[in-house]
């Protein structure tokens, strides 16, 4: 008798747990739409069948890249405005005959120049940009090369008439947003192929980071590229330097400088802005 | 004192112009072979006097290893700086030599092109080279020497 009892109120106790889970589980997935309770009086509400689900597939709509040129962010300085206005008007007008393509430091170009002094008037450089400086319709970017086991470097204006035409024989960025070591580093990584093809790169997506760690030449450098304030990511100290070395370069860290307010520019609503005129005066 | 007792190592690369001289006066110390003969300043500037400068033609005074690199006595422009297409006058192997400047470290204008290192080629006193040819690319804005350095842009093999 007791032991029957026993197995019933297990068996309640099991139901009830049971049924607790099971309200639990609808409670925190719910599949039906909640509907209000009925009012007393009305019929029942219509069956309304739940909207379809609209499903984005991300992977087939495509994103282009937004890329401003870094010579459109104007200095902070105080310039009026209109003058930097007026500038990228220019610019946009020089754009839309010559096509000057996204690239960044690290990047493979080749650049054609009219010179009367060279066979056949034009003149093709192939390099690789170690740096993109200056502002506005300054703006220049250096290309290195080693031809000949002599390193040369052009410094090109980007919107100079003497240009022709700038092609991006490989897109991709680096560690650092400029590649001066590369005169202290070993040649090879500085030699890029004359007759190189142009590599095709997607232009939704990111763009490719190259990780590479260079290697040097011994000591002396140009610049002692181990202190903080270069900020260099893409050289191999470990070979060339004793840790004792790059303990004493860190003595030279301003950790301070970073939260100085006084260096303190914030360029995105800027950027937003010039990048919106510029394309819609591009795209006119 | 804290120098004696210094890594070898470390000191000669404080002080990299003296790499040959004190590498056998620190006691204890095998002479350190560097990879370069002499040190190399950090400033790029054109050339004048005293610089050292290194021959890309194929003459034999200027290809022959000496101990000491040739250097430049004089510079035949107003003011002592050389630029590209400028004249000077070389001491290599104990003679005198004039030079022709095809590229220096300095970067110079927008577009001409900035070689890793002083070159020149050496010339006669009429103009003529003294070697057959110039492996080293030369910037194409030597081409309005036509008149006087006209073979020298001749024997050029590429032009940057």
């Amino acid at each position: 008798m007791a032991a029957c009892t026993n197995r019933l109120d297990k068996f309640i106790l099991s139901m009830r747990l049971l049924r607790n889970q099971q309200l639990q589980n609808e409670r925190f997935l719910s599949t039906s739409v909640c509907r209000p309770a009925p009012e007393k009086d009305s019929d029942p509400p219509k069956f309304t069948p739940p909207p379809k689900p609209v499903i984005i597939d991300k992977s087939k709509t495509i994103i282009l890249r937004k890329f401003l040129s870094p010579e459109f962010i104007p200095p902070r300085q105080r310039t009026d405005p209109f003058k930097f206005y007026l500038e990228r008007k220019d610019m946009i007008l020089r754009r839309k005959v010559l096509k000057i393509p996204e690239f960044y430091v690290g990047s493979i170009l080749a650049v054609n120049m009219a010179d009367p002094n060279a066979s056949g008037k034009t003149n093709r450089f192939v390099g690789i940009c170690i740096q993109r400086g200056g502002k506005g319709l300054g703006a220049t970017f250096i290309l290195r090369n080693v031809i000949n086991n002599q390193g040369v470097e052009m410094c090109y204006e980007q919107y100079s008439p003497l240009i022709q035409s700038v092609e991006v024989l490989k897109l991709e960025k680096r560690l650092d947003d400029n590649l001066m070591y590369l005169r202290d580093a070993m040649p090879e990584y500085s030699t890029v192929d004359p007759n190189m093809k142009p590599e095709t790169f997607s232009t939704s997506g990111e763009v490719p980071v190259n990780k590479i760690k260079v290697r040097m030449r011994p000591k002396p450098w140009l610049k002692r590229w181990e202190r903080p304030k270069f900020n260099i990511q893409g050289i191999r100290f470990d070979l060339r330097l004793t840790p004792q070395q790059m303990e004493g370069a860190q003595k030279r860290a301003e950790p301070w400088r970073e939260y100085d307010m006084m260096k303190e520019y914030d360029t995105s609503v800027l950027e937003e802005q010039i990048f919106s005129e510029v394309q819609s005066e591009m795209s006119k | 004192m804290c120098f004696l007792s210094a890594d070898p190592e470390l000191v000669v690369m404080t002080f990299p112009h003296l790499s040959r001289s004190l590498t056998g006066l620190i006691a204890g110390s095998a002479p350190v072979f560097h990879h370069r003969a002499f040190s190399v300043t950090a400033v790029a500037a054109a050339i004048q006097k005293m610089t050292r400068v290194r021959v890309v033609d194929n003459s034999s005074l200027g290809n022959t290893p000496h101990h000491r690199p040739p250097r430049v006595i004089h510079v035949y422009t107003k003011n002592g700086v050389g630029k590209v297409g400028d004249t000077v006058l070389l001491a290599i192997k104990g003679q005198k030599k004039k030079a022709l400047i095809v590229g220096h470290k300095m970067p110079g204008d927008r577009m001409t092109p900035r070689f890793d290192s002083n070159n020149v080629v050496l010339i006669e006193n009429n103009g003529n080279p003294t070697g057959t040819r110039i492996k080293v690319p030369i910037p194409t804005h030597l081409r309005k020497l036509e008149g006087d350095y006209s073979k020298v842009l001749a024997i050029a093999c590429s032009f940057v």
